[in-house]
């Protein structure tokens, strides 16, 4: 008994010391991105402020009358895009243009030494960026219910948890679409300006500018082969409480994380194969 | 004698560029047909370093030191060759090696520059799974063998370099690494500040019997810690041995520094050796090791001495006239 009741407990130690130390440096990595972001609230405030693509789609949109086109009450559409705007806010990615920089300068050398995968630091500072940006949006979002108070509305507790979590799988995809591309600036110097192409597609077929809805139904259907409908249209609509199939939207961000997970992992350890740790 | 922690057997490196011609004519042939070559950075290196040596890497401006480094560090894959440092092959970057190893360099920072050097500290500290408390106990032992305070509280970019330097170096050492990679540690840092960084790493090696292989141009640096230097030039090791066996191989005279009581003639001082400076009573003769006791004997009969003095010319000259004659 006594030699099985060890054995349960080297197991639970060899469980819970990793996960400890994992918690650790979550921990310590997050507060100390935190406070490096702060250090850089007014360029933060600036991002967030050049975020508002979203608002003014709801501008042009209520000035067209094309809601019921789109399938959507004048009300509804609003929201819609008000939830756009703050699936946007809180997924924003630039891992591409930090990580060429840091790959193409050296910068990456220090922590390649560690015993940490780089990628963590990076999806902390996004994590830390995000938590930073809460203030500003706020602020933001009540201006907007301050100048249009039919458009205010709260969804409910479970909406609303949903909606984070689709918001926060949003951004894990987008992030490992962008990792995919930073890992070929260890092929090509400026991997950055594929960031460009990939933008197009983001902002037409992600449901920002327009409501998938609005699209002729063989454009749509090209959409929703995309990842891209994941990233703004799916979050938005259950946020504003739309009408929309949960589980299949899950599904569907689980299904791309799950492609572009290994892709990725496959890139990064080809790529690193030829970093020459320039300029270090 | 034990297991070397170090070991290069055919080390060589090699990058490819591209070659490209100046002018418009060079930049559209560029672009139509692009050609590369591939220009050898480390050749053929063959070393191994025991534990517990200081060692210097010396070698002028291109010469591999820093490839070398970062292929022992495990920062760049070897193009041929075998590396493999404390037991592990560093390009794999195993966290058992990264456990054991550490580079610093100069011209580089580990240390998030908005923040204070403790914020970074508490990183590595997760990331390397040392114990909060412990930790804390080695920031402690560090800072005060760095003679750092509140420096550590204070936001990176406020600091002085010499300051910045030391605060990297502790970041460097908090999971006590067991091989140390030095790239130009002291670099830019002004006289005081580089005798603390050699005090404390000659210090750090004394209590931990840690390994170090450090590159400098100063040659304080190397004079100061190191017992065995390495002399690599274009990608090729030229000299593995002590600095004085260096000096004997590049120096095969001593220098000697005489200063009289009269004036005597330039011819006076024909035959002791090759005459550097004759001006006044000031005469300095480089004398051939091998004849140096018996021509300082005669001289100091023949002359009316007031002071001598007999040293190895600097190592940098010596060094330095080296890699002019070699091109």
């Amino acid at each position: 008994m006594a030699y099985s009741g060890s054995r349960v407990e080297m197991a639970r130690r060899k469980l819970l010391i990793p996960v400890q130390r994992a918690a650790r440096i979550a921990a310590a990595l997050l507060s100390s991105q935190y406070a490096y972001m702060l250090e850089y609230r007014a360029e933060i405030a600036l991002w967030a402020l050049s975020g508002v693509l979203p608002l003014i789609m709801l501008a042009v949109w209520q000035g067209s009358g094309g809601a019921a086109a789109a399938g959507f009450t004048p009300q509804g559409l609003g929201r819609y895009f008000l939830a756009a705007f703050v699936v946007r806010q809180f997924s924003v990615v630039w891992l591409i243009h930090v990580f060429e920089e840091d790959a193409l300068q050296g910068k990456l050398s220090p922590q390649l030494l560690q015993p940490l995968q780089p990628l963590w630091r990076y999806l902390a500072a996004h994590v830390a960026e995000q938590a930073t940006r809460v203030p500003f949006v706020a602020l933001m979002l009540a201006g907007v219910f301050v100048l249009k108070p039919g458009l205010l509305w709260l969804p409910s507790p479970g909406q609303l948890l949903v909606g984070i979590v689709a918001i926060q799988a949003a951004f894990v995809l987008r992030f490992l679409l962008q990792t995919l591309v930073a890992m070929l600036c260890f092929w090509s110097e400026r991997a950055a300006a594929l960031d460009r192409l990939l933008l197009i597609p983001y902002l037409f077929l992600s449901g920002l500018v327009a409501p998938l809805e609005s699209f002729p139904p063989a454009v749509r259907q090209l959409a929703l082969w995309t990842p891209f409908p994941a990233m703004v249209s799916f979050p938005a609509k259950l946020l504003a409480g739309e009408n929309v199939d949960v589980a299949a939207g899950f599904l569907n961000l689980t299904l791309w994380c799950a492609v572009l997970f290994p892709l990725s992992r496959l890139l990064w350890r080809a790529g690193v194969r030829r970093y020459s740790a320039m300029g270090a | 004698m034990s297991a070397p922690i170090v070991l290069a057997e055919g080390l060589s490196k090699s990058f490819r560029v591209a070659d490209k011609q100046p002018g418009l004519s060079g930049t559209v042939r560029h672009l139509l047909r692009r050609t590369y070559r591939d220009v050898a950075a480390v050749r053929d290196l063959h070393f191994t370093i025991q534990p517990g040596e200081v060692v210097g890497f010396l070698g002028p401006n291109g010469a591999g030191k820093t490839t070398t480094l970062k292929m022992l560090s495990g920062l760049i894959h070897p193009s041929a060759g075998r590396v493999e440092v404390a037991g592990c092959l560093p390009q794999r970057r195993q966290e058992r090696f990264l456990q054991q190893i550490t580079l610093v360099m100069g011209n580089r920072q580990q240390l998030i520059w908005d923040l204070p050097p403790m914020d970074s500290l508490r990183v590595n500290a997760a990331v390397y799974g040392i114990d909060p408390i412990e930790a804390k106990r080695r920031i402690n032992e560090l800072a005060e063998m760095l003679e750092l305070g509140e420096e550590l509280q204070r936001p990176v970019r406020k600091l002085s370099l010499g300051q910045r330097m030391k605060a990297e170096l502790l970041a460097a050492l908090l999971h006590r690494p067991s091989v140390l990679f030095l790239d130009e540690p002291t670099l830019g840092l002004d006289v005081n500040a580089q005798a603390r960084v050699r005090d404390f790493l000659a210090d750090y090696n004394r209590r931990t019997g840690a390994t170090v292989l450090l590159t400098s141009h100063y040659m304080g640096d190397i004079t100061a810690l190191c017992e065995r230097v390495l002399l690599i030039h274009q990608g090729r090791l030229f000299h593995d041995g002590s600095l004085d066996a260096l000096t004997s191989r590049l120096a095969p005279c001593r220098e000697v520094r005489l200063e009289l009581r009269q004036v005597h003639p330039r011819e006076a001082f024909t035959g002791f050796g090759t005459i550097e400076v004759h001006q006044g009573h000031h005469v300095r003769l480089l004398i051939p090791r091998e004849h140096l006791t018996q021509q300082v004997g005669l001289l100091l009969s023949r002359f009316e001495v007031v002071d001598l003095e007999v040293s190895d010319p600097p190592i940098e000259e010596l060094i330095g006239g080296l890699f002019r004659q070699q091109g």
